[in-house]
């Protein structure tokens, strides 16, 4: 009996008015954990009861603490009938289990019900003890730390990184259970909601387990996902990192390396280079590596004929061993040893992690992905999901041996997703292989001494882009020349990868989002047929997706992508790519050569006339670029071009007519005799349309920039005004006629559309850029496309990028005294919240105008100028008669640190809810997270029979969007929190029926809850860090009563 | 291609202040978006028509899901769902109590029923409001009258507690259910020419001098109603106009006092008490001013007149008014 959780219920308000004829309530509570229910009195006729229960105490074991939820459920008693439900609150208890995150859970949450949304909220204080457990068998794995982040989470030190954990459980879906023709949709979906609230803490629980067995104590980079498979059954998976971390104790002293990664960056002197276009080379530059297998049933899968490198551009030529450069050749093969005995232990040597601490990656060798193609069938075993497993382990053999063929041991920037249709899925795994620093790899090795070596031999700026692979033997053809940066070793001439930009890359200008949008249609299938036509569609897509980002990064005259993301989606009739990236102009890598455009026809005229015309604008497009990104590279000398490299084999467009059975390849030599620019041939109407294409893609507006990655290159100056949004479009497909180039065409259109209206909302942020844009898109029905975009608009200050460009001297003295120059940066912030820092201006300026429109005596406008005052002081008392409960609770509670700083400031005072942040980055620009609370992650559904009521369906999703987000900020703010970092939509299934008046849909979000301090606030702090704990809590009683 | 479904939800609640009061104005999606257009916004931010449109749909339909919770101003400032900073939640309840003074200047003193509510277009049609807008203005009143009709206290402050208004609004709040729940008829003829402003400032002074509020703080009856028994009191005052003897006397004892103070002293006599006749006689503000002192004080020295502090509440209220009311 190793635990013991403790639940009170205080009480609720602006609860709905259950019986009409009072217009009152009388409403209780169900306390629900595990098989045990409690209740609370009845408080009867109000909307607002106070029941103050006692403490309900539940005495489980840490087993069922991690994997079941709190279940709080209000209900409306009823002396005749049934007692109505009004709606339930969720509470993941993991949070409570570690020691360094929250103590107590307390706040009021959200009451939500699937049908009828968020209805009043409750206030809730839950509390765990737990007993040391002695049992070395246990189930158990309370104590390790989850972290969605993508990175070592920024108040811990990573001692050392393990490296991959896998886990899925499967169970049958309740939604497709026979006695869901019986139940209510409510009890369906709250069926559902518990089942996978039941099976993630399972999961997170069997995740642990494996994490004590490789002796760490933490996952980073998270990452959990529901694979709805319909019949056959669900489906949730979760990868990860393993590390041990510690904590690091004075997190003031800790640098803000989140804040000022570009300020690295340099511009390195060249000489002149008389001729930048001469080293650029064909079309087959992607370093990657694919695999397309379908395996017919759920047993072995086998390769289909049309399976890799062949069409992938990726003949598994040598292995890349031996010596790549020339005086760091010997250290590099040591090097290479020492990785390969650290990670030639494990089975798949992945890693989620997208940035790193510095000196752990030493080289990219590119991207490797693969697909694999699978008929779904009933689970019939849940408690065996080996089909699953099974299948996941085969793609990840395939990363693995792709990651070896680029001479590579390990795999960064790792990831899984999928995609259903009916019984088909797709399963996807993408990476960016990668040669590791075996120092944080294993314990004990000898930091200092390998360190300086590793900085000796390859300088931080470029070491990463310098080729791992045997440059004689190289697995695919590329150009290759010495590095751009420090000459002594090569590099290739375009880098792909889908982690994020280094922090000590160098890196010219500023970077900007590439997307390459597909559609392909095919035939209505069943089954194997389905399965084999995807299956051979597969390649051909993930083949122009690459030419299009190819196409789309010369034309920004840039020669790198970070964080890539290709995700292909499957319909009933249709496929669709959608690949997302940051392109950025690495100094290391060669100038891109431009684009040439090549006719079939040279006789004709007028089509000679429309070519160079075309090229023109492409010329140009270039030109405008290059000035739009600041993209300057300094120009180079001759001498250090070139190296004796393979023939490049032009294969650009070839591949569109060919059949899948593609082993006989034919080639054609597009390249005309020039090898300076990458030249697109043009010889049907096909590929005019996609050159237009290209050139449809409108630059953002100005002030704009944009990018998928957490930070923008080019930009390091953010103020702390941050917003982050959620945008959903649901597309109709008109025509019956559908034609790949139509479909293509619309595709394109709503993407942009989608992109023109961020930036139109997002206006008055500017000069503002768009981090970590994510796309994400469904084809939920046979003519619909869905698009989800998730991405955090941070604002910068366009004065400062230009000071710090201009004294780049001093940048050595700005990164010693950060601390000093962050507080310059970020004048002094009072209010937590964005959108208050921008004083009542605003909104003195809408009450001018309304005043004057409406005829007000000016008399009385000149009174109205105090009246916010006024009413924030009305709030706070109002305040202080509502939440005199919490009041005293809140002292008891883990508040600490800055949380409750905030609240005294008195310029925010006037709020009852406190404000909670929300981004998808890993950090907040201008603030400092000093503790991590905790994991959240929470799945919804909301359900509706009364579609057109609701506002249609714009209206119905608009609400849930806003309701989930309001019980993440809710559930953070319980936890002693103010932010959520990393945070992500991982899914967001939309099903409507027009014709019902029906419509549900089910969300999933993740994310990190933290506390946040601004970096203003604790300049004025005294010095010891520790203060800060013991502040707050001291004053905290003042505050908030 | 069509887009079904196109929403934009930001984790603090994206407000245009702009569009807010179109949408405040009564109009239509499709009107706001010409109105939008008409003040160049696509020339300004080089976008186009379909994102504005979409833009514009976006906000109608979160001030839509808001306009539930800016009936009842404290709760849209505890409620979870919208995370909006607190100056912006000032705003929003202030351009959402704001109206217009015509369009209150046409109610007040009327029953806020059904029935008027079904004349609002006659009214639309008068002030040149959408109907939209005199529906959401004439709730207002309504739903304040409703929620301090059963209270005590000082009216102002009541309204300002539960609907978190600025000040000024709330006092202009307080005249309109002081003169619905005394049903003054402000529509006669020869009240025509005087404007909201004007009978606000009157409720205030009636208000501030005559009810209950204003005696003691703690006053058993709503500050909407003038007592019943300070009118029960009034009755005791008629001896000063009935009793013909304390008439002129009263009348005698004003004139000595005023004799060479003021410019139009012959007309003086002739037109005690009303307002017009002072009107045409171009009397000044000052004059008027003095002659209502007078008038007031002068009781005190009549023999047999026992309702003196009475007699200087109900003139304090009715000087105030009547100097207010006393302009072109």
């Amino acid at each position: 009996m190793p635990g013991k959780l403790k639940v009170k219920i205080v009480a609720g308000r602006h609860l709905p008015v259950m019986d009409r004829a009072s217009d009152l309530t009388d409403a209780f509570v169900e306390v629900k954990f595990g098989n045990t229910t409690f209740k609370t009195d009845v408080y009867p006729k109000s909307l607002n009861p106070q029941w103050n229960s006692e403490w309900f105490k539940f005495e489980v074991d840490d087993e069922e603490l991690q994997d079941e939820p709190l279940q709080i459920t209000v209900l409306d008693h009823d002396t005749y009938s049934a007692n109505d439900a009004i709606g339930k609150v969720y509470i993941d208890i993991d949070p409570l289990l570690y020691s360094e995150a929250a103590t107590v859970i307390s706040g009021w949450f959200p009451i939500y019900d699937t049908i009828h949304g968020i209805r009043g909220e409750i206030n809730v204080v839950v509390k765990v003890d737990l007993f040391n457990d002695l049992n070395r068998f246990r189930q158990s794995s309370c104590g390790v730390k989850f972290f969605c982040t993508t990175s070592i989470p920024k108040c811990y030190r990573a001692v050392i990184i393990h490296g991959f954990v896998e886990e899925l459980v499967v169970n049958e879906d309740p939604e497709y259970q026979w006695i869901d023709r019986i139940r209510t949709p409510r009890a369906s979906n709250e069926a559902r909601q518990r089942l996978i609230s039941l099976m993630s803490g399972e999961l997170q629980r069997k995740i642990g387990l494996k994490v004590l067995e490789m002796r760490g104590n933490a996952v980073v980079g998270y990452l959990q996902c529901f694979d709805l498979e319909g019949e056959s059954g669900l489906v949730v998976r979760a990868i990860g990192t393993v590390c041990t971390l510690d904590k690091l104790s004075n997190t003031s002293a800790f640098l803000p390396a989140c804040n000022s990664p570009s300020k690295e960056m340099k511009e390195i002197p060249f000489n002149e280079d008389p001729n930048p276009n001469t080293h650029s080379s064909g079309p087959s530059t992607p370093l990657k590596n694919q695999t397309y297998s379908f395996s017919p049933s759920k047993s072995y899968s086998r390769q289909s004929s049309s399976s890799d490198t062949d069409l992938s551009l990726t003949p598994k030529t040598g292995m890349g061993s031996g010596s790549a450069g020339k005086e760091g050749g010997p250290f590099k093969t040591l090097l290479r040893q020492q990785t390969q005995s650290a990670l030639e232990q494990r089975e798949f040597p992945f890693f989620t992690l997208t940035t790193f601490p510095p000196g752990f990656l030493v080289h990219v060798g590119g991207v490797v992905s693969a697909r694999s193609v699978k008929l779904l069938d009933r689970i019939h075993n849940p408690d065996e999901p080996e089909t699953r497993d099974a299948w996941w382990a085969e793609i990840r053999q395939e990363i693995k041996s792709h990651a070896k063929a680029l001479g590579c041991h390990a795999v960064v920037g790792y990831s899984e997703s999928t995609s259903i249709c009916e019984e088909v899925c797709i399963l996807s795994a993408s990476g960016t292989a990668a040669v590791l620093n075996p120092r944080f790899l294993q314990d004990g090795t000898v930091e200092g001494c390998l360190e300086q070596r590793i900085e000796e031999a390859s300088p931080p700026g470029c070491g990463f882009c310098h080729i791992p692979y045997d440059e004689l033997n190289m697995p695919f053809p590329a150009h290759l020349t010495y590095c751009y940066n420090c000459r002594k070793q090569k590099v290739p001439d375009v880098l792909f990868t889908t982690i994020d930009l280094p922090v000590e890359a160098i890196v010219i200008g500023k970077g900007c989002l590439i997307q390459a949008r597909l559609c392909r249609l095919k035939k209505k299938a069943q089954a194997e047929a389905n399965a084999t036509s995807i299956s051979n569609l597969l390649p051909f897509m993930e083949y122009e997706v690459h030419t299009q980002l190819m196409n789309k990064l010369k034309l920004r005259g840039m020669n790198a992508l970070f964080g890539l993301r290709i995700q292909i989606t499957v319909g009933e009739n249709m496929l669709m790519g959608l690949a997302s990236a940051t392109g950025v102009y690495l100094a290391a890598l060669p100038t891109p050569g431009g684009i040439q455009i090549a006719g079939k026809t040279p006789n004709d005229g007028t089509y000679e006339q429309h070519i160079s015309h075309m090229q023109k604008k492409i010329n140009d497009t270039i030109a405008k670029n290059k000035e739009l990104y600041e993209i300057n590279p300094p120009e180079l000398p001759e001498e250090i071009i070139g190296s004796p490299i393979p023939e490049p084999r032009q294969r650009s467009r070839l591949l569109r007519s060919q059949s899948e059975s593609s082993d006989e390849v034919t080639e054609l030599d597009l390249s005309h005799g020039k090898k300076d620019a990458f030249v697109l041939e043009i010889d049907d109407t096909d590929a005019m349309e996609d050159v237009h294409s290209l050139l449809t893609d409108a630059p953002p507006p100005s002030g704009f920039y944009s990018c998928n990655t957490e930070i923008m290159p080019g930009i390091s100056n953010w103020t702390p005004e941050i917003q982050m949004f959620t945008a959903v479009r649901v597309s109709r497909l008109g025509n019956i006629n559908l034609t790949n180039q139509t479909l293509n065409k619309n595709f394109n259109d709503l993407c942009e559309n989608l992109l023109k209206s961020l930036y139109f909302k997002l206006r008055s942020m500017v000069p503002c850029c768009l981090c970590h844009v994510n796309f994400t898109v469904a084809l939920p029905e046979d003519e619909l496309v869905q698009i989800a975009v998730t991405a955090v608009a941070i604002t910068f200050d366009k004065n400062q990028t230009l000071q710090a460009n201009k004294a780049p001297t001093e940048k050595s003295q700005q990164r010693a005294s950060t601390d000093n120059e962050e507080q310059l940066q970020f004048p002094l912030e009072l209010c937590p919240d964005p959108l208050a820092s921008q004083p009542s201006l605003p909104a003195k300026e809408v009450l001018e105008g309304a005043t004057s429109q409406t005829g007000i005596p000016a008399a009385q406008r000149d009174r109205c100028n105090s009246w916010i005052e006024l009413i924030k002081l009305k709030a706070q008392t109002i305040r202080r008669g509502s939440i005199k409960t919490t009041a005293s609770l809140d002292k008891t509670s883990p508040l600490a640190e800055g949380y409750l700083r905030h609240r005294s400031v008195p310029s925010c005072t006037n709020s009852t809810v406190s404000v909670v942040k929300m981004t998808p980055l890993s950090f907040l620009p201008g603030a400092k997270i000093t503790k991590y609370l905790g994991i959240i992650n929470m799945f919804f559904i909301r359900e509706t029979t009364s579609l057109r009521e609701e506002g249609g369906v714009s209206g119905f999703l608009h609400a849930f969007i806003a309701e989930v987000f309001a019980m993440v900020r809710a559930h953070v703010a319980a936890l002693g929190g103010n932010a959520v970092v990393s945070y992500i939509m991982k899914q967001c299934v939309f099903m409507e029926n027009p014709n019902k008046n029906q419509a549900q849909c089910l969300i999933n979000v993740s994310g990190d809850a933290v506390i946040f301090v601004r970096e203003s606030e604790l300049e004025m702090l005294p010095v010891q860090p520790s203060t800060v704990v013991s502040q707050p809590t001291s004053s905290g009683g003042d505050v908030t009563t | 291609m069509t887009s079904d479904l196109d929403i934009f939800v930001g984790n603090t609640t994206l407000i245009d202040e702009e569009v807010y009061q179109l949408w405040l104005d009564g109009y239509t999606v499709s009107e706001a978006v010409s109105r939008r257009l008409r003040g160049g916004l696509l020339e300004r931010s080089g976008t186009s028509v379909s994102v504005l449109q979409s833009d514009t749909r976006d906000h109608f339909r979160t001030f839509q899901m808001l306009e539930r919770l800016l009936h009842s101003p404290p709760r849209l400032c505890q409620q979870l769902l919208f995370q909006i900073p607190p100056p912006r939640q000032a705003a929003l309840i202030q351009g959402y109590y704001a109206f217009e003074p015509a369009l209150a200047r046409e109610l007040l003193g009327k029953k806020l029923s059904k029935g008027t509510k079904k004349e609002l277009d006659e009214v639309s049609a008068r002030t040149g409001l959408s109907l939209r807008a005199c529906r959401r203005q004439f709730d207002n009143f309504k739903r304040v009258f409703k929620a301090v009709e059963e209270l005590k206290g000082p009216l102002a402050e009541l309204i300002q507690q539960h609907f978190l208004l600025p000040p000024p609004l709330a006092r202009d709040y307080a005249a309109i259910v002081f003169f619905a729940n005394s049903r003054f008829e402000t529509g006669k003829r020869r009240l025509q020419f005087l404007s909201f402003g004007d009978l606000a400032a009157c409720a205030q002074h009636m208000m501030g001098h005559w009810t209950q509020g204003a005696m003691t703080p703690e006053a058993a009856e709503p500050d909407g109603d003038v007592p019943r028994s300070f009118l029960q009191d009034l009755k005791e005052l008629k001896v000063l106009v009935s009793d013909k003897d304390l008439l002129d006397q009263h009348k005698s004892l004003v004139c000595s006092a005023l004799r060479g103070k003021i410019s139009v002293y012959n007309e003086m006599e002739t037109n005690f008490k009303v307002l017009d006749p002072c009107r045409s006689d171009h009397w000044s503000l000052g004059d008027l001013r003095l002659f209502l002192g007078s008038y007031t004080t002068a009781p005190r020295a009549l023999g047999g007149f026992r309702h003196q502090l009475l007699w200087e509440r109900y003139m304090a209220g009715i000087s105030a008014c009547l100097l207010r009311m006393y302009h072109e």
